[in-house]
């Protein structure tokens, strides 16, 4: 084994990944909520109206990172859950189904949000179009997988299964993503471009980029927690975890005293 | 101050907006720390239950 394969297997191990999720996931948490509330204040205070949605368009700033994240939890959850399968590594099964329910979050987010904006500007709360369709039946892949990875009692058969899902539900993110491009639809066309000019005035795309950042950083976050828990879950037996368990529970009774005492 | 809470007549859909993205992530935030004290609360109990046959002996 060369250096390098040593240290993913010494980062990869439960108690390790345990301890170094916890200080990332704090700084992730901390970092994101920061730049979440900058890019709030450019984007609520600082930038001018649209001149055609006035401040209607405002919505865009949580609207645009949510809608991103749900694809970006997607294809982070389907990668682990293809290293998970072909490799069988723990860790990439609980991260596969972490990522499942934060995803699903931003998805919802993303379909709520929509319809407040599609109301005042198209007139209609919801159209069966390709956009919203597929983004809707997104949301119906996660809630799949996270119900048949809790309707199966061995965790780690149930990893597999829901992972196998989650590989079979990739199909439908090209979909999302082409969709637009694909068909007429309501939907505008896409706003920010990796290549080329973004057809936006840069007074609304900095706290754009910004809650994008603020919305991975969360993401991160609520991954790494979710994380934390899922090994706790599979290693319930071993000495690692029982150690943190009696320094919670012992926590706990501390807590409890100061707060009868 | 009231301009901004107006949001030029579209005050109804920005804040709904807005607050269904602060309550879901809020709840996003809780999940795990409450899954965490299941989880290990039930391990305690587990624990506990082994240690006290280990000490009363197996029943015969």
């Amino acid at each position: 084994m060369n250096a390098l394969t040593l240290w993913f297997h010494k980062i990869g191990s439960p108690p390790m990944f345990y301890r170094i999720a916890g200080a990332l996931g704090a700084w992730c948490y901390g970092v994101g909520l920061l730049l979440g509330l900058l890019g709030l204040y450019g984007g609520l205070v600082l930038a001018p109206p649209d001149y055609q949605q006035g401040d209607a368009f405002r919505i865009i700033f949580i609207h645009v990172p949510c809608a991103w994240m749900g694809l970006f939890a997607y294809f982070f959850m389907a990668a682990n859950a293809f290293i998970a399968l072909v490799w069988r590594i723990k860790l990439s099964e609980v991260l596969a189904m972490a990522s499942a329910p934060v995803g699903a979050a931003f998805t919802f987010i993303t379909l709520v949000t929509g319809s407040l904006w599609g109301k005042p500007m198209w007139g209609a709360w919801w159209t069966w179009d390709a956009r919203l369709t597929s983004e809707l039946v997104l949301l119906f892949i996660y809630l799949g997988i996270i119900g048949l990875y809790n309707a199966i009692e061995d965790r780690r058969q149930a990893a597999r299964a829901a992972g196998f899902l989650a590989l079979v539900g990739v199909v439908n993110i090209p979909i999302v993503h082409y969709s637009v491009n694909w068909w007429n639809t309501l939907h505008q066309g896409s706003t920010v471009r990796l290549m080329g000019p973004s057809k936006i005035d840069a007074a609304m795309l900095w706290p754009l980029l910004l809650m994008a950042l603020a919305t991975h950083l969360w993401f991160f976050g609520s991954l790494l927690a979710r994380t934390r828990v899922g090994l706790l879950e599979l290693d319930g037996g071993k000495e690692w975890v029982r150690a943190i368990a009696l320094a919670d529970g012992a926590a706990a009774l501390a807590d409890g005293a100061k707060h009868h005492g | 101050m009231v301009d901004f809470f107006a949001m030029g007549g579209y005050a109804g859909y920005v804040w709904p907006s807005y607050a269904v993205f602060f309550i879901v992530l809020a709840i996003d935030a809780v999940a795990p720390r409450l899954r965490r004290q299941r989880v290990l609360k039930e391990l305690r109990g587990r624990l506990q239950r082994r240690t006290s046959r280990e000490s009363h002996g197996a029943p015969t």
